[in-house]
Parts: structure tokens; sequence; C-alpha cells
């Protein structure tokens, strides 16, 4: 799993890349009450804004971490937003990305580096 | 900005775990280590402290100061019993609201207590507009409020408070000192406000938490609870530019205040808003239903239809109801878009989203009458 400064998280999966948020964002958004997921099939481009997340305190919006395709997101979310509170960095990710360029993933972090960023 | 403030019950926050944020010139605890959500419901379930004490707290004393107050609020204070608390707010010339606030008889004298962002100006304004009154500002107490199904029960382990009804306001003795006690609040619960020695705050708020069903309560359940109960926060849901008829406050002002009343007028504003009752405003505060989960923000823009150009209003509050499991908004809306039941559509991040003007509050409020 790789880490971004912007507090995402990226997983291998089949050739694709599962992403979601970290449980540090999750506890730094508060308690989650909406979650507005791309159209899958959307073609992203790197730190574009595709998810707007909206907890007790505010609406936050997250970034593409890469160029490619949103081939799913997750259904659960949409009913459940407060998954993201309770398991963030597994059965709460947000999309899976086809990548188009996988370049970027480079510059993020390992975990004991994230741990080190979020101090 | 100058240095922010902290009330008597700072060092009592960071040994909760509070999150302190600023707010109106104080450091509050905006959340406790239990979370907004889990707040919110728990004062709704059992009973929540809030630390109130920013809010400014004042005595008025005069030969007639209800007859001296009448001359800055729309509101019928004469008639004020004894022991008894009413609602109302200053207004302009120009029929604005400047602030609104709490008005308590206590026999020879009133208790007001105001808004912390306006408390300067309102007691400016108050030894402006009444030299026939003596302006006592309060600053040796702090202000806590005990919110919820189990409040009752909780005070009352520290004083006699259960024969009081909604809106009687009494002073106890106790352990803690005098305390002045109202029953009332700012969450749609049954609950209490107690003003308290500043010396004794700390330990008052510490016997209260150590009652298992209180829990402490930061701003931020104390903006969704608030929301829920359909009441405004002055500067979001009204303020300067928006009259008590529009911001549909009608039931504050009394008759005897109104056209043909035995003491019409006779207040800031008074040909406006008495204007107002007899012709209506061209808008009005509603409360809104956003029909999906997104909420709809203060400043989200209200419009007719799905693609009508020009707004019929905006959004001054919206949050997501943690009790009615759903989102919720008031903001004001043109007079002929504010029946209940309208469908509106508010513009979400450049998409038009149906909401639904509903009745307030969006939750039962739970008053003991």
């Amino acid at each position: 799993m790789k880490f971004t400064e912007e507090h995402e998280w990226l997983r291998e999966e089949d050739g694709v890349m599962v992403v979601g948020i970290t449980e540090h964002a999750a506890e730094q958004l508060g308690d989650v009450v909406f979650v507005e997921l791309p159209e899958v099939g959307t073609e992203v481009s790197k730190d574009e804004e595709i998810v707007v997340i909206e907890s007790v305190k505010a609406a936050s919006d997250i970034l593409s971490p890469l160029d490619g395709e949103i081939v799913e997101v997750n259904p659960m979310l949409e009913e459940d937003p407060g998954k993201v509170n309770e398991d963030a960095q597994g059965d709460a990710w947000f999309f899976k990305i086809k990548p188009s360029d996988l370049s970027p993933m480079d510059d993020y972090m390992d975990e004991a580096a994230y741990k080190t960023f979020i101090g | 900005m100058g240095e922010l403030k902290r009330t008597g019950l700072y060092d009592l926050h960071i040994e909760l775990g509070a999150k302190m944020v600023p707010f109106a010139g104080y450091e509050m605890p905006v959340q406790y280590p239990m979370g907004v959500m889990k707040e919110h419901l728990h004062t709704r379930a059992y009973a929540g402290l809030f630390d109130v004490s920013h809010m400014g707290q004042v005595i008025l004393r005069g030969d007639d100061p209800a007859g001296a107050l009448e001359r800055l609020v729309p509101v019928a204070l004469k008639a004020l019993a004894d022991g008894r608390q009413r609602y109302a707010m200053f207004t302009n010339d120009d029929g604005g609201i400047l602030d609104d606030l709490m008005v308590a008889n206590r026999g020879d004298h009133l208790f007001l207590v105001v808004n912390a962002a306006c408390k300067d100006a309102d007691i400016a304004h108050m030894r402006a507009g009444l030299p026939d009154c003596d302006v006592e500002v309060i600053e040796d107490r702090a202000l806590l409020a005990l919110q919820g199904p189990a409040a009752e029960a909780a005070l009352a382990q520290i004083a006699p408070v259960a024969d009081m009804t909604f809106m009687d306001v009494a002073v106890l003795s106790s352990d803690f000192g005098d305390l002045w006690v109202s029953r009332s609040g700012y969450t749609g619960e049954d609950g209490f406000e107690i003003s308290v020695e500043n010396s004794q705050a700390a330990a008052l708020a510490k016997a209260l938490l150590a009652i298992d069903a209180v829990a402490p309560i930061g701003l931020g359940a104390r903006d969704s609870l608030r929301l829920e109960a359909g009441l405004c926060l002055y500067g979001n849901d009204i303020d300067t530019t928006t009259s008590p008829v529009e911001a549909a406050l009608e039931w504050a002002v009394q008759k005897v205040r109104r056209t043909g009343g035995d003491r019409a007028g006779g207040f800031p504003g008074a040909d406006r808003i008495l204007a107002e009752f007899d012709q209506g405003s061209s808008r009005r505060r509603v409360g809104l239903l956003p029909e999906t989960r997104a909420p709809m923000r203060a400043g989200t823009e209200l419009f007719a239809t799905e693609d009508a150009t020009d707004p019929i209003g905006t959004v001054t509050s919206g949050a997501y109801g943690p009790s009615i499991e759903a989102p919720m908004s008031m903001g004001y809306v043109t007079t002929e878009h504010a029946a209940t039941g309208t469908i509106i559509f508010g513009d979400v991040r450049g998409k038009r989203l149906r909401a639904k003007v509903a009745d307030m509050p969006f939750r039962p409020s739970t008053y003991k009458r």
C-alpha cells in the first residue's frame, strides 16, 4: 500500500488501483455523512477533484492520485458513508482507477514514511 | 484581532481532550473525543453539558427596566411575570435585527443573555438607548447549559429545579454558590442554562460530568442540535439585513406591540416591521429538506426550477441532522416559494439538487411546558 501527501492510500488489485483515504484523514474529517463519487467510465487526471466528502464539519475534496479511468466506485459509501470512519483503509475504499501513467507512484510514500509524515 | 479570551472552564476543556477553536473572540471547544455526531445523539438520549460562558450576561436596573427595554425590542416585557423569561431581539431603524437575546424578569431587575459576538455592541446600544437604566455587565460568572432528557434529574442533584417549567427562571442556592437558573436552552431539548460564579464553575461542571448521563458537548453538536430544533443562529440566519417578519419570528412579537395593540410600535424599525405584519414580506425564512443525502450548506443558492438562472434565495445554515438522519437547511426564499411542500433546487457544486420546503423544527422539541 502507498500513501499520498493528500492522505489517500492506493492498493494494487488485478491491474487497477484501489483508492481510499487514510484512517488519519478520516479521524481529522470527523463523522462522514455523505460521499459524492465520480461516474464509472470517467477519464480523470492526476490532482483533479473527483470525490467530495461531507463530514459533520465541512465538505472536503479528494484529488485523483493518478491519470486514468474510473472503473468502479464503492456503492457501500452511498448507503453508509459512516463506514469511512469505521474502516477507512479496508472496506471503505472510494474508487478503482485503471491508471494510464504509473510514474507518480514512485513519489508516493510507504506506510513508515506516511507515519513519519503525519507525525 | 486581539488575543483570544478563555472562559473559566478552559483548563477543564483541555483536560477533557477538547479540540479548541476560535469563536467570537474566545477559544472554545468545538468537540470532545466523543465526536460531533455522538455528542449530538448523546444530548438527545441523555444529557449534554455545554460551556456558553462566552455569551454576555447583563443586569438591567431602573425604575421600570421592562418599560425602558421595550423601546429597543418589539417584544412585550412589561407583562413578563416575575420569574419568567422571554425571547427578544434588538432591532435597528431599518427593521433589521442587531442581536437576539433572552430577557428574564427577576423581580427588581431584568437579567439578559446576549450573543458573544454582539455583546459589546449590545451593551453600548443599551447604554445609549436606556439612559434611565443602569446597565451592569456581569464579568464574574460563567454560563453552562445542561440539555437533554436526563438534564432535570442531573441538575436536581445540585439544586431544586424539578418544579420549574420551560422559560422559568430562579436563583437557587447550592454547594456551588447561588445559581441563576433558567429552564431553557438552544437544542430543542428540555434543559437548563445555569449562571455560576467563575470560582465555582469548574467544580460545578465536574460535579455534573460525574453523573453517568452527562457528557461534555462542543460547539459542533450545539450547531446541529439547534438547527434540528429550527432555532436561528445570529450572524447566519438573522442579522441586520433580516427583519423579524422575514425571519418568521412573528411569534416573538406579542399582539400588544403590533398595530392596534396598546403599546404598538415604539421600537426601532417599527414602521417597516409593523407594515410587514400587515402586508407580508417579500422573502421568508423557511426550513429545507434536501431530497438527496448531500447537505446544502450556508451560501448555497436556491432556484425555483432545475434550469432557472435567477436565484430565489440562499441557504443560511445547513448540515447533516444526526437525529433526523438526513441533511437539513434553513434559508430565505421569496414568499411565493415559501409554502411548506414547495419543491425548489439548491445549487450544490454546480448541480441542481431537489429540496422541499419543510416546517420547523425538523425534530419535535421536548420542552417541559
